[in-house]
């Protein structure tokens, strides 16, 4: 059987599942086929095009994305006809907006000119928001090729960012339509489309509005799915790049669907949150709370000492004395009333472990079973 | 949940009822959405409020507050009479269905229209498409709870998917989403009144007997505690004199908050622990400053029973110190000494007294979490529950009748009020409302009315208004919103400023203790 479901890529053999597509076969088998467009359960569209592969007996090349393996099918992924053609489309796309990274190349007279135009349409003298964080940008350094063969298209769009948490930059949006099909097949929030024609062509939420005035709730799945810089979050736009932050792997504090969140942490402090990829139970995706509502963490409001009420009015007071009051009258109360006359109310914000603990300490310690969180609450 | 979100991707037909899905579980509304959009799931939404998941329904029922006991017995009945039910399965998996039958055969649809408003024919409908579904799921959140019929309402579901044959397979299910991050972590450890961890009941010798071993004490209690909801009002009866509160704000989220507030002050004393100075820790006579879970190491179960693991990214401020060294802490200075070496030392020793937790380690989660029941660490976690047969054997039927809710709309109070969320802010809103975007999205409480109350009440959209209930006032501004049904307005529960739950009532469904949120009466004016 499954010698009839056999694919040759770059000379060596693999079998493949009927309907795999040969981007997905080769990944498998760690074969790296870059991609731009392509969004992991979403239909391929073919659109970027930098998948394309070389296929024996075809006269074109194939989008390996969209293109199902076949029995016998024997693909080359970086031949010199496949290499040349990613070439001219990363080309296409440097010189296609702002995107100022030092791969943009030119001449220096043009290139100051363009950094200085670039900068004003940021509002900032930093290289692209996403530097060191850019698909694109990877791609350039790999095929080794600079956005200078061709003359910078003009940006017909400005910056939209009149909304709490997203920065929309059409001019570095490469039209790739990721963010599209985040929204609409992965989220399925319906928020986002393809709009215009042509040289015109943008990316419009219904009728061409800002994203705030649209069936946009911020889930901000189409920043994560944006390979470039045109969609990045506002607080961490010029404020927060990849190789100031370390990565902490954990479970949103938010609701009970436990979504794998990466905490991006700067100095200490979670400055950006991104949605683990390619595990249960969220495959990436997180909420507007999840994804956005980390502030409180590092907020100035949070309680930093022991606080003792004396006379109606609260006083900063030492662990000790904090603790040493506390366990002095429960164990009073206990004394006079008896066990149940204390209640424990642990918390269903708080970890296993805590829970267990807390329960513990009323049971085994206070003597009761007067313990309960408020999950019916 | 007794199956996966995974596995609602799997439904031909998905039934959701009493939850807002989109604002309160966005991630997994996800997988909803998608199943209908892409793989051509059928869905039925059973909802008082036109919420947005509405919008991809198939089936939309609109059933007044409180009467969901008789529409899902008047499905029942449908599926009864017209054959639809799945016979192999209630023979061989259940008892009880002579009893259930019985009990259904008064609930035909002109009968259950008339209680809960929804056209006859919709519910027979709606009744067929669940029937005759391969694997039916249902979802279900707090609008189905939070009635003083709670219990009744979870069981009447319980009974439709049992009809029907929708549990233990795959993309069945009947499916609770917990509202909090570690709801379910927290029941699992025993943090009830009645329970040690695992649901081991406090009043079995042998359980006892087992925990006095596991934790090296006597005397522990074979009496079952008193629930959240009861402790606050024992405390004004004098029968609880101290409460140590962790991580919880009973002062916002409590039914009828004034009474509650009243209450707190005849305790002598009340110790709070937690991240922020909330409305609860304000009335306190010690605040202990504890850390966030950005800030600790653990592990929380989700909703699917997947226990997953929490790692510390930042240090807590100034002295604020993790939840369980503080109560570890108390427990010392009470002679009791608790010491862990770290939250890995404490998971093992839960590990020894919960069965279902067993075969769960830190290594064995460390990529991927694993659903509880895990017996052994060769055990790969249950995914799907009751796949072979029920804890206690068959499934029973438990045949219920509707029963109002505890407070109606009269000529005095005319307007039903329900509670919930938003999806730009979380429960008494201490952790969303330190970023300022979703309070620029979500800045304040809001009333919302359908427009037609509005013309009614004299009231229009951006007003503010004056709600009132039996037990208190509030003033919200007014939205004019087509989620509201006619005759029903909602609040959201967020907001301390014009807290909601000073008008809700504390009438407790009796078994589960959990109050009557999502109905009680109001009258509406213009704020003056
Ligand atoms: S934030 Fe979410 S809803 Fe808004 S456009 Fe992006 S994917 Fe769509
Ligand atoms: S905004 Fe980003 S994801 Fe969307 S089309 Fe443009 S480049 Fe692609
Ligand atoms: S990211 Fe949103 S959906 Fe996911 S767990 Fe957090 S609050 Fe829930």
């Amino acid at each position: 059987m499954s010698e009839q479901h056999q694919i040759i890529i770059n000379g060596n053999e693999f079998s493949y599942e009927p309907g795999e597509t040969i981007l997905e076969t080769a990944r498998r088998n760690h074969i790296d086929i870059p991609t731009l467009c392509y969004l992991k359960g979403a239909t391929p569209t073919g659109e970027c095009r930098i998948c394309v592969v070389e296929v024996e007996g075809a006269r074109t090349l194939a989008a390996s994305c969209a293109t199902p393996a076949a029995n016998g099918m024997i693909v080359r992924t970086e031949s010199p006809k496949v290499v040349e053609a990613r070439r001219l489309i990363i080309q296409l796309m440097l010189s296609s907006g702002n995107h100022n990274c030092a791969v943009r190349g030119s001449d220096s007279k043009d290139w100051t000119q363009f950094q200085l135009d670039v900068h004003q349409a940021d509002s900032s003298s930093e290289l692209c928001p996403v530097w060191g964080d850019c698909r694109l940008q990877d791609l350039a350094y790999r095929y080794q090729v600079s956005g200078e063969r061709f003359p910078k298209t003009e940006t017909v769009y400005p910056i939209e960012s009149v909304n709490p948490f997203i920065v929309r930059d059409f001019s570095r949006c490469i039209l790739c339509g990721r963010c599209v099909q985040a929204c609409n097949e992965v989220q399925v929030n319906n928020a986002i489309h393809f709009g215009y024609r042509g040289a015109s062509t943008k990316i419009i939420a219904a009728g061409d509005r800002p994203l705030k005035d649209s069936d946009c709730v911020f889930c901000g799945e189409c920043v994560q799915a944006c390979p470039v810089g045109a969609l990045v979050e506002k607080d961490v736009r010029y404020r927060v790049r990849p190789r100031d932050t370390k990565k902490v792997r954990t479970t949103c504090g938010y609701c009970g669907v436990g979504c794998q969140m990466f905490l991006h942490v700067k100095d200490g402090k979670v400055v950006k949150v991104t949605g683990v990829e390619d595990v249960a139970p969220n495959y990436g995706s997180l909420c507007v709370k999840g994804r956005f509502g980390f502030d409180f963490i590092s907020s100035p409001e949070r309680l930093t000492v022991p606080l003792i009420k004396e006379n109606g009015k609260f006083r900063e007071a030492s662990w000790d004395e904090a603790l040493d009051l506390t366990a002095k009258k429960l164990g009073e109360i206990k004394e006079q009333h008896g066990p149940d006359s204390i209640g424990v109310l642990t918390s269903a914000r708080i970890t296993n472990e805590e829970n267990y603990i807390a329960q513990k300490f009323a049971r085994a310690v206070l003597k009761t079973n007067n313990v309960d969180h408020c999950a019916r609450l | 949940m007794t199956n996966t979100i995974g596995c609602i991707e799997k439904a031909d037909v998905i039934l959701v009822t009493g939850s807002n899905t989109t604002e309160n579980h966005p991630v997994l509304s996800a997988s909803v959405k998608r199943a209908v959009s892409f793989r051509g799931a059928r869905l039925i939404v059973v909802d008082p409020r036109n919420i947005k998941i509405a919008g991809f329904a198939h089936q939309r029922l609109r059933p007044n507050l409180g009467t969901d006991v008789a529409w899902i017995n008047g499905m029942m009945h449908v599926i009864i009479k017209e054959n639809l039910y799945d016979k192999t399965f209630v023979e061989n998996r259940t008892a009880g269905f002579d009893e259930l039958k019985k009990t259904v055969e008064t609930y035909t649809p002109e009968h259950v229209e008339k209680i809960t408003g929804i056209p006859a024919k919709q519910l027979a409908d709606a009744a067929r498409m669940y029937a005759e579904a391969q694997r039916g799921s249902i979802l279900y959140c707090m609008g189905i709870t939070q009635h003083t019929s709670g219990t009744d309402n979870v069981k009447s579901l319980a009974n439709l998917a049992m009809l029907c044959g929708n549990l233990g397979i795959e993309g069945g299910g009947v499916n609770p989403l917990r509202g909090q991050n570690n709801v379910q972590g927290a029941c699992d450890m025993g943090g009830l009144p009645n329970v040690f961890t695992a649901y081991q009941p406090v009043n079995s010798p042998d359980a006892l007997k087992k925990m006095e071993g596991g934790w090296n004490v006597t005397g522990l209690s074979a009496k079952p505690g008193l629930k959240a909801t009861e402790m606050i009002p024992a405390a004004l009866e004098g029968k609880i004199k101290a409460l140590y509160i962790i991580g919880e704000n009973p002062l916002v989220s409590d039914p009828d908050l004034n009474h509650a507030e009243h209450c707190l002050k005849h305790l002598d004393f009340l110790v709070v622990q937690d991240i922020f100075l909330t409305e609860t820790a304000k009335s306190a006579d010690v605040v202990l400053p504890s850390a966030c879970f950005a800030e600790k190491e653990g592990t929380f179960s989700n909703t699917e029973r997947r226990v997953q693991r929490v790692r510390k990214a930042a240090e807590p401020p100034g002295q604020a110190k993790e939840d369980w060294k503080i109560t570890a802490e108390i427990s010392t200075r009470m002679g009791h000494p608790m010491s862990y070496s770290d939250t890995e030392a404490i998971f093992g020793e839960i590990r020894k007294v919960t069965p279902s937790y067993a075969g769960i380690t830190y290594q064995r989660i460390e990529e991927e979490g694993i659903h509880w029941p895990c017996p052994n660490t060769e055990h790969p976690g249950t995914p799907v529950l009751h796949t072979a047969q029920f804890p206690i054997g068959k499934g029973k039927f438990h045949a219920v009748e509707w029963m109002p809710p505890a407070e109606t709309a009269d000529a005095e109070y005319p307007v039903y009020l329900t509670t919930g969320r938003v999806i730009y802010q979380y429960h008494t809103g201490t952790m969303t409302m330190k970023t300022g975007g979703l309070n620029e999205r979500a800045p304040e409480s809001f009333v919302e009315i359908s427009p037609a109350d509005g013309g009614k009440y004299g009231l229009r959209h951006g007003d503010l208004a004056e709600i009132a209930s039996r037990r208190g006032s509030i003033t919200a501004r007014v939205q004019f919103s087509d989620k509201a049904a006619d005759g029903t307005v909602f609040i959201p529960f967020h907001f301390a400023a014009a807290a909601a739950n000073r008008l809700t009532n504390a009438a407790l469904d009796p078994v589960s203790g959990i109050p009557e949120y999502k109905v009680c009466a109001v009258r509406l004016s213009k704020a003056a």
